[in-house]
């Protein structure tokens, strides 16, 4: 490939691409994000590669292994392209079956196809499904079609002429004042403008500057960025190539989690391809302007997600956060400016170079532009990666797109932003999401992180959850976040253990005061919130484990017991065979019991007693009934009594 | 790990000290673990402090500085996983074990470490054995799996 030299050539280039393409070609594009990757999507690759091979039709059949497609819940995913026909959940073995039925005979497999469950209606067409139709998909949507390791795919789809269009048509000022005019807010947590960060770091006096990917995802249930990173590598380098042309950086890097080997790789072969077309390197694109990229590989601590840690990080340190009273778009990296910005907030750079901060305004909510993609997880129907315009309502996300809750349990509460964030209740169901909306209801938007939970969550526990693992991310550099958010994990431990004892809300809200107003970092500083939100929206749990010793969610381990109802219990020996550690007595016939003493609560009874039979309860707050006794046990079959 | 090996890994970074963490992660990828020797020839070649090794290497997670055993179990406990009952499904994985987070056995049959997303929420909760994801875990079906490795 020889380098592209002008936006007329870039053109030149694009036009002959696509007239090579025959867009009526059969395509087959498989999902093979890490998630799918899980679910075996690489032996279904293997096994497509080989049927077309075996079915003879070499070179007429192409196969696309794509970025993730977002409805994780029924990977691997493949959609059959011009038709659109979309399969769910494919193993190796349904291969051969849609090679000769579908690809040749163009006949429907009725069982890979959607199966809508309100209307219990199959559905043929990617874009008719639910779970996509109700999405708005600006950034995510090339996923579905690019394959991330070849560039001309990205090219195919239009890109990089966001990069051509900045640097022919644009004076640095102009792209400035576009990404500024777009009300761009960060996509990674804070929701800080854009345009304002990026002025700052070129204001700043200092010819050398940095623009940084914030890849260091580390929010656990959050994978939006890891998915745009590894799927479409390439709207992330263009937007920080047009950001580091405004700010005026040579030289930019890519902070992304060694978690993520599949991330890195893509990133790596696209920062190869894009030297070698020419849209990084020297002269790029013949305006004279020059920008290379490094990726730094994160060796795993959540602070570092926080800007000046990660800064730190990049020179080769321990991650540690500095107190920011000169910002770090002022004095960064090697305290030279610095522009730090979230993947999905450079991925949303070109579609506003290309189409205007007007066409971008034209989404959102008056505060909160352009749309944003949660990653929607835990006990919901459709687990996957939703992007939606800001101001659309939790509700629809829930229900809508997400499918509502599994099993017919009732929703209990979303936690949005991580860590940092918060629990909102079935009452604030009907807010808009945006940044400020969320941060007004106590929670925050953080990077996208959406966890549903069910009556069955337990709240002080999720309270708990999140400080264990702050207390073990703190980096301890501050006492506030080291020891106060320490004494916090050890009360609510407390609590959720029936140690708790009158006073200790009060104590939790005093050390959250305090951790609140005087940590030096954002982790340390939003760290109470999750027990925050939680004591604002179920103050009741926190008062029936504290003064009943009891879990209202039945969740708590040290505060419930597991009882086999012996009216209920038909003796079906499944329980018994299943228990780990051999606590439950009884035979055939014989009425079984808890060995209350031997029992680990590990819930393994309660899972596989029989539906129909339901004998296995959990018990809270009470003491456990007396065993019946031995002579009772025998179960006498009704024929026999006669 | 040989030290020519070590300062191969060197070179490839141009023996640049900002390069020192992802020098590490080279060493700990291929070896499992950072033994001491290894350490010591990066702070030389480098230039580097033996304080300042230390302090990078407990401070990220991705780094040991004692030997694995030959199967590596992560157990997700990640918000969805959490959410999903991913803690009694550990309590299993340490009672079959025999070890917690964090430690290896004295038979360096397993390690066990827990991680806080592993990005797979829709097969929560999951269990990570040798790079191979386990999902839709049990408490009793994570026990089976582990019986399959020896």
């Amino acid at each position: 490939m020889s380098r592209i030299n002008s936006p007329a050539e870039l053109e030149a280039f694009r036009s002959n691409l696509l007239s090579e393409r025959d867009p009526n070609k059969t395509c087959i594009t498989l999902c093979s994000g890490s998630a799918c990757h899980a679910s075996r999507s690489r032996e279904v690759a293997a096994s497509i590669q080989e049927e077309i091979r075996k079915q003879g039709l070499d070179g007429e059949v192409e196969l696309r292994r794509t970025g993730c497609h977002g409805f994780c819940e029924r990977g691997p995913i493949i959609v059959i392209r011009p038709e659109e026909i979309c399969y769910f959940q494919i193993k190796p073995e349904d291969v051969p079956e849609i090679i000769s039925e579908t690809i040749k005979e163009k006949k429907i497999i009725e069982r890979l196809l959607y199966t809508d469950p309100a209307t219990k209606e199959k559905i043929i067409h990617e874009s008719e499904i639910p779970f996509y139709k109700n999405q708005g998909r600006l950034v995510f949507g090339s996923n579905v079609q690019i394959d991330p390791k070849s560039i001309d795919d990205y090219l195919a789809l239009g890109g990089y002429s966001g990069l051509a269009k900045a640097l022919s048509q644009m004076t640095p000022e102009q792209v400035l004042e576009e990404v500024t005019k777009s009300n761009l807010r960060g996509r990674g947590g804070g929701g800080f403008p854009t345009g304002r960060k990026w002025a700052e770091s070129r204001n700043a006096p200092g010819d050398t500057k940095y623009v940084i990917v914030n890849a260091d995802e580390g929010d656990p249930g959050a994978y939006m960025d890891r998915s745009l990173l590894e799927g479409n590598p390439h709207s992330v380098l263009e937007g920080l190539i047009i950001g580091a042309y405004a700010i005026g950086s040579h030289e930019g890097y890519i902070y992304v989690r060694q978690e993520y080997p599949l991330a890195v790789e893509n990133v790596n072969i696209a920062i190869r391809q894009a030297e070698e077309y020419g849209f990084l390197g020297k002269n790029i694109l013949s305006s004279g302007f020059d920008f290379t990229i490094i990726v730094h590989k994160g060796a795993g601590a959540f602070v570092c997600g926080e800007s000046s840690a990660l800064m730190t990080a990049l020179e080769g340190k321990a991650g540690e956060p500095r107190p920011k009273y000169i910002h770090t778009a002022v004095k960064g990296v090697w305290d030279r400016p610095s522009v730090l910005n979230n993947v999905e907030t450079w991925a949303n750079v070109p579609l506003i170079i290309n189409k205007g901060a007007e066409w971008f305004t034209q989404h959102g909510t008056e505060k909160s532009k352009g749309t944003k993609i949660f990653s929607l997880v835990g006990k919901i129907a459709n687990t996957g990666l939703v992007e939606v315009p800001m101001g659309v309502t939790l509700r629809d996300i829930i229900f809508q797109i997400g499918g509502g809750i599994p099993g017919g349990k009732r929703f209990k509460a979303v936690q949005t932003g991580g860590p940092s964030g918060g629990c909102l209740p079935e009452e604030l169901l009907d807010l808009e999401v945006g940044f400020d909306e969320l941060t007004k209801a106590g929670s925050m938007m953080g990077s996208g992180g959406m966890i549903i939970m069910d009556e069955d969550t337990c709240m002080v526990d999720v309270a708990r959850y999140f400080l264990n693992f702050l207390t073990d991310e703190s980096c301890g550099k501050c006492v506030p976040c080291r020891e106060g958010i320490r004494q916090m994990l050890k009360t609510l431990t407390n609590i959720t253990q029936g140690k708790g004892k009158e006073g200790d809300i009060e104590l939790l809200q005093q050390l959250a005061e305090v951790a609140g107003e005087a940590s030096l970092c954002a982790l340390g500083r939003s760290a109470p919130n999750p027990f925050l939100s939680t004591l604002k929206y179920f103050r009741d749990e926190y008062e029936a484990h504290i003064k009943e010793k009891r879990c209202p969610a039945l969740s708590c381990k040290e505060l419930i017991s597991y009882y086999i109802d012996p009216d209920k219990c038909k003796a079906c020996t499944i329980c018994g065979r299943k228990c780990p550690s051999e606590a439950i007595v009884g035979g055939k016939s014989q009425i079984h019991v808890v060995d209350q003493e031997k029992c680990t609560k590990c819930g393994t009874c309660f899972e596989v007693c029989p539906t129909k039979y339901g004998a296995v309860t959990k018990i809270s707050g009470e003491p456990v009934p007396p065993p019946i006794p031995e002579e009772a046990r025998t179960i006498v079959k009704k024929s026999k009594e006669k | 790990m040989d030290k020519e090996r070590i300062d191969q890994i060197i070179d490839k970074h141009h023996g640049e000290a900002s390069s020192l963490i992802q020098i590490l992660l080279e060493i700990q990828a291929e070896n499992h673990w950072l033994p001491k020797e290894a350490l010591e020839r990066v702070g030389e070649r480098l230039q580097v402090p033996m304080t300042r090794i230390q302090h990078i290497a407990t401070f990220y997670k991705a780094f040991s500085l004692v030997p694995k055993g030959r199967h590596q179990i992560h157990v997700c406990m990640g918000t969805a996983c959490h959410v999903r009952g991913a803690s009694r499904v550990l309590d299993t994985v340490q009672g079959v074990t025999g070890i917690k987070p964090g430690e290896t056995d004295l038979d360096l049959k397993f390690s066990l470490e827990t991680v806080n997303c592993l990005g797979c929420c829709a097969l929560g909760p999951v269990v990570e054995i040798d790079g191979k994801t386990h999902g839709k875990m049990a408490p009793a079906q994570a026990a089976g799996v582990l019986k399959n490795y020896d």
